[in-house]
């Protein structure tokens, strides 16, 4: 319970900061800047709230807690005559929020399109909207991302730097660029979630998950016609709700076919169906709502016990066709095996063959070593399977591969 | 880019001795991960640093010494070469190498051929 209120505590700082440095870097434009300016009362905010509560206007709190650190460090930096002209816009731009901490437009998501914008490094979008709308520290990020903290750091002083220099406006995109604007921007959320849900340890990883599901809410409520955000929550809220269930009481992987359904979340089910029937009748179909849909078929199939996987192999048809995605090749192959066999899945798999990308890529090798075994080819399963094996990182699903292989030689 | 990835670990504390078939497929898992992967090639290990040999030459004359270069308690235990196009990449490749459970994996860029500085 203590654990419960100390995590509401922190959302609710989370939540205030998000919104007043997005309000400051959107009238300045400048990130750090304003980062700079809540900094300490964003600490001070994480340290006392879980403490002493929250307070009943929690905007009011952080700007006059900033707006005092500002004030002693204009007096300061008076003294050196340096960045004068930043700190005083600065502390104009808090005194006047100041005046109205009940008004505050939330620009956050303005924020998430400065964050995702096409002239900002791909990579770098998912870390810079975790820092800028959560506060996250780039140690926090660079250990979600596999990145040392000190790169992370000077990667998304970079990144912030850049979207002052370019002029990146906070903005939200008209009708004819939303679309693609928001897959950046949704793009970057889902990278968050697949650190948090992929991080073999699970601990931090599995707040970081909590972090993306929270943001995707964050734009669902912000643009809320549009149906992609939808459904890219609902593609979240299906992976979560299998969370307990991916492992076994001795730390196993369990794969879905085999998941023990009592474990699943059927709230978090239930939200993510609504989700998907509210973007389903919102507008034109997009990648996340049939990567979604695919979702609600494997539950549906394992709840039921009915047999679905040729509408399930027709929706990855059509996801190849939006995408042309290998990973997606791939995914359908295992649907196609469910309908027509091993044989024609592998053979499905023959435009990847020369495809370099492949080479280091777990999920091709373990499915190939899957589908080889059941074509009875136990030298080719047998060299698949290790490979698998040597780019798991998760030891898991290593020792679940190495269980497959060594039922080789019985088989 | 390229990247060699060096291996250092204690040779007194190689993994949980209960688990060294264990440790030893995962090993065998990752040398043929890097066999195939391009650019990359497949790790060497090293004998004991107790049978390593120093050489320094000065002023013309040669001194070989009995050990390792530096006497720590994690020695240099092997190496391996991975071509990625970013330090993440790298990371993956050193998350993966079973080393980093028992030990260290340090990853070092390669000057590229043709930078003369």
């Amino acid at each position: 319970m203590a654990d419960a209120a100390r995590r509401a505590a922190e959302r609710a700082a989370r939540d205030s900061y998000g919104r007043l440095l997005a309000f400051l870097a959107a009238r300045t434009r400048d990130v750090a800047g304003a980062e700079d300016a809540l900094a300490e009362a964003f600490a001070s905010a994480l340290q006392s709230w879980p403490e002493q509560g929250v307070p009943a206007n929690p905007d009011a709190w952080l700007l006059t807690v900033a707006r005092r650190r500002q004030a002693d460090a204009h007096r300061r930096r008076l003294t050196r005559q340096a960045g004068e002209g930043h700190l005083t816009l600065m502390r104009e731009e808090l005194d006047e929020i100041a005046m109205t901490p009940d008004a505050i437009p939330d620009r956050r998501l303005a924020l998430m399109f400065a964050c995702a914008h096409p002239h900002i490094e791909p990579a770098m979008r998912s870390p810079l909207i975790l820092q800028t709308v959560l506060g996250l520290t780039a140690a926090d990020i660079g250990a979600a991302f596999l990145v040392p903290a000190g790169t992370m750091g000077q990667r998304l002083v970079r990144a912030k730097t850049r979207i002052g220099q370019m002029g990146i406006g906070f903005e939200i995109p008209d009708a004819a660029d939303l679309p693609a604007r928001l897959d950046a921007v949704l793009d970057a959320i889902y990278a968050a979630y697949a650190k948090g849900w992929t991080d073999p340890a699970g601990e931090d990883g599995g707040q970081l998950a909590e972090e993306a599901i929270w943001l995707g809410r964050l734009v669902v409520s912000l643009l809320p016609d549009a149906p992609e955000a939808k459904g890219m929550l609902a593609l979240m809220h299906y992976s979560h709700a299998r969370r307990a269930a991916r492992r076994d009481a001795g730390g196993a992987y369990v794969p879905l076919e085999r998941q023990d359904t009592a474990l699943w979340d059927l709230d978090a089910i239930g939200a993510a169906e609504a989700l998907l029937h509210a973007a389903s009748r919102g507008g034109p179909t997009g990648r996340c709502q049939i990567e979604a849909a695919i979702q609600s078929a494997h539950i549906a199939r394992r709840l039921s016990g009915r047999d679905n996987w040729p509408a399930i192999l027709q929706l990855y048809d059509i996801l190849l066709g939006m995408t042309g995605s290998p990973v997606v090749l791939l995914n359908r192959a295992a649907a196609l095996a469910a309908v027509e066999g091993p044989h024609a899945a592998l053979a499905s798999l023959a435009p990847l063959a020369g495809d370099k990308r492949m080479l280091d890529y777990q999920p091709y090798w373990a499915l190939r070593g899957h589908l080889l075994a059941e074509t009875g080819d136990r030298a080719g399963a047998h060299e698949a399977l290790t490979l698998a094996m040597g780019l798991s990182a998760d030891p898991a699903v290593r020792r679940w591969l190495g269980a497959r292989r060594a039922a080789l030689q019985d088989g | 880019m390229r990247y060699m990835l060096l291996i250092h670990h204690d040779e007194n504390d190689l993994g949980d001795p209960d688990r060294l078939n264990e440790i030893y497929a995962g090993w065998a898992a990752f040398n043929a991960a890097l066999a195939k992967a391009a650019g990359a090639a497949p790790g060497e290990r090293m004998e004991p640093a107790s049978k390593a040999t120093t050489v320094r030459v000065r002023d013309g004359r040669t001194g070989i010494v009995d050990g390792p270069y530096s006497d720590t308690k994690e020695q240099l235990g092997g190496y391996f070469f991975i071509e990625a196009e970013s330090l993440e990449k790298a990371v993956e490749w050193a998350e993966l190498c079973p080393a980093s459970k028992y030990g260290a994996v340090e990853i070092r860029p390669i000057v590229p051929p043709g930078r003369d500085y």
